[in-house]
């Protein structure tokens, strides 16, 4: 580990933990092929920070997707915010992705919508008004330093400008859980390290983080919990 | 460059190297109440970051669709119109001929004519449900034949026969059994013509323009939906990854269910406006050209059988609601179809 080694929101043991996610014994098979993953088990509590990193192909993006449900596991039980998601309705877990923020490395920014729009998207599906959202939106857009920035659409935005974008996005709704897919692909090593110290600094406010990557260098900034896909199988070094 | 930028949750960060505070800070209130008006009139001029159009008008091909559903309720419209026609001239010659009917007494040597039909109109006034009885002159009836024969010819040689015209109660069903044995015991030479034959006929037709029509409207909605159908599945299609985005951001499928339905009912609404507009206007055209050309002696014989080729307020209320009923097939089927789509998927 480097010398100026961050760290991630400390626990205490006085604060209870919960488990947002919890993996038991969990496959993955696309059609008859193989199985991608194999007998994953894991859990994520509350206030947590982890990297989860292996080779690329190795599967942190279909890992990501069983989280958020948008993918069901082959076999195993995944329990989410306590609840098992194997009977849960499209409509529940739609609901449940609300409690989740999620950023991409493509960043996924409706090029139609303008930044505050993108921003406010989260809301808006909730059905809220914007006269009840407007001032959040506008402020964490000013936190993540796209206050200027907030009415003109994603294509003029910078690299940088997008990834905090898509961060702003998948924080408004304040999710107990963030999970981020290769944040730092498409920025350069400087503002790579900037979004880490955001990721840092918001997991101290109480967010649950999950950082997909397969950037070693950056993952030796933090000293944080590792969840490391090998070869369909999860290994975890606390 | 700001030094550090606090959010209202008591995080810091001073990693963020674009410094906008710094800017807004300095930015004078007049400037900065200018550019939140701008950003509030460019929002409500439909940018609104509630209420905007989530999927992009553009990336649909709105335009065609537009256009087919124009031209689909232009026709729907159309059909409507005739509908209304073939009914209105149906009714008018139902209610016409089945409130007449007429006594036909033929000259007979060695009867009295004249005689015959005032005994047989008499006969007649008694029937129950009978209203007026209208005995025709001789002359009359002779210038019922001038279309066929010419004017100014002798026919007192010829055996014209004389005719009465019983007009009937209105809702009234007499019974012509008793009369038609009066008429064969007292005046054998008179036959009734109670122009059932006619009039079987004459609704059989016009029932079958109607059923036809309908069948027609039935057809052109049917197309329509299908129409949509291909167009919402297309839109889809186009739009795959903002649904995934939609679906990641915790949106139900009724969510974004209803963003389509909106969507193409906004397109549904513009085209059947454009459509049934056309429709009217034809009717009103064509109803204008009638007026014009009524004078003609082929135009008095066409409007004799079908009557007035002008589009009654019903028919015009009808053409408006067929565009109403496209609009709403066309939302109620973009929302069907995003639902079964979205349903197939996991």
């Amino acid at each position: 580990m480097q010398p100026d080694v961050e760290h991630a929101a400390p626990s205490t043991g006085e604060e209870a933990l919960s488990e947002l996610v919890r993996f038991e014994n969990v496959g993955l098979r696309y059609g008859i092929g193989a199985e991608i993953l194999r007998d994953v088990n894991f859990s994520i509590h509350s206030h947590s920070f982890q990297f989860l990193t292996g080779p690329s192909g190795a599967g942190k993006t279909t890992l990501l997707r069983l989280i958020l449900q948008t993918l069901r596991p082959t076999r195993g039980r995944v329990r989410l915010f306590g609840q098992n998601v194997a009977g849960l309705s499209k409509g529940e877990l739609a609901h449940l992705r609300r409690r989740m923020g999620i950023v991409f490395q493509d960043f996924r920014l409706l090029d139609h919508l303008t930044t505050y729009e993108n921003v406010a998207l989260p809301l808006v599906v909730q059905g809220r008004e914007e006269a009840s959202y407007r001032a959040e939106v506008i402020e964490l857009l000013r936190w993540v330093g796209l206050g200027d920035r907030m009415h003109v659409p994603p294509v003029i935005l910078s690299g940088g400008e997008k990834q905090r974008a898509a961060i702003a996005r998948a924080l408004i709704a304040q999710p107990a859980l963030l999970l981020a897919d290769e944040p730092t692909g498409n920025v350069d090593p400087s503002l790579a390290r900037r979004l880490l110290r955001l990721f840092i600094e918001l997991n101290r406010t109480g967010t649950a983080v999950v950082i997909a990557t397969h950037d070693l260098p950056l993952m030796d900034l933090v000293d944080a919990r590792r969840l490391v896909l090998a070869e369909g199988h999860l290994h975890i070094y606390d | 460059m700001r030094a550090a930028s606090c959010s209202r949750k008591g995080i810091c960060i001073s990693m963020i190297e674009a410094a906008p505070s710094s800017a807004e800070a300095a930015e004078p209130v007049a400037d900065r109440a200018g550019r939140l008006l701008r950003g509030l009139a460019e929002r409500l001029g439909g940018r609104d970051a509630g209420g905007g159009p989530i999927l992009p008008a553009r990336s649909i091909a709105g335009r065609a669709l537009v256009l087919v559903i124009a031209i689909m309720t232009f026709l729907a419209g159309l059909t409507a119109g005739a509908v209304h026609l073939v009914a209105d001239a149906s009714a008018d010659w139902s209610g016409a001929l089945a409130r007449e009917i007429t006594l036909q007494i033929r000259p007979v040597p060695g009867r009295d004519i004249e005689a015959d039909v005032r005994l047989a109109a008499d006969l007649a006034g008694r029937t129950r449900g009978v209203e007026a009885v209208r005995v025709f002159a001789r002359s009359e009836g002779e210038k019922l034949l001038e279309p066929w024969l010419g004017a100014g010819l002798d026919l007192s040689e010829l055996p014209v026969p004389r005719l009465v015209v019983l007009k009937l109660a209105a809702g009234a069903a007499p019974d012509f059994t008793r009369l038609k044995a009066d008429l064969a015991e007292r005046v054998p030479n008179a036959g009734l013509d109670d122009h059932r034959l006619w009039l079987g006929r004459l609704k059989t037709m016009a029932d079958t323009a109607v059923l036809i029509g309908l069948a027609i409207l039935a057809l052109v909605l049917t197309a329509t939906g299908l129409a949509v159908a291909f167009a919402t599945r297309g839109a889809m299609a186009g739009t795959a990854q903002i649904i995934d985005v939609l679906h990641l951001v915790g949106a139900e499928d009724s969510y974004i269910a209803g963003q389509f339905q909106r969507h193409f009912l906004r397109l549904g609404l513009r085209g059947a406006a454009v459509g049934g507009v056309l429709a009217i206007l034809f009717y009103l055209m064509f109803s204008l050209s009638a007026q014009h050309f009524a004078t003609t002696p082929g135009a008095e014989q066409v409007e004799a059988l079908f009557g007035r080729f002008s589009l009654p307020a019903a028919g015009y209320l009808s053409v408006a609601a067929i565009g109403l009923v496209v609009s709403a097939v066309t939302a109620i089927v973009s929302r069907m179809t995003v639902y079964r789509t979205l349903s197939g998927q996991e």
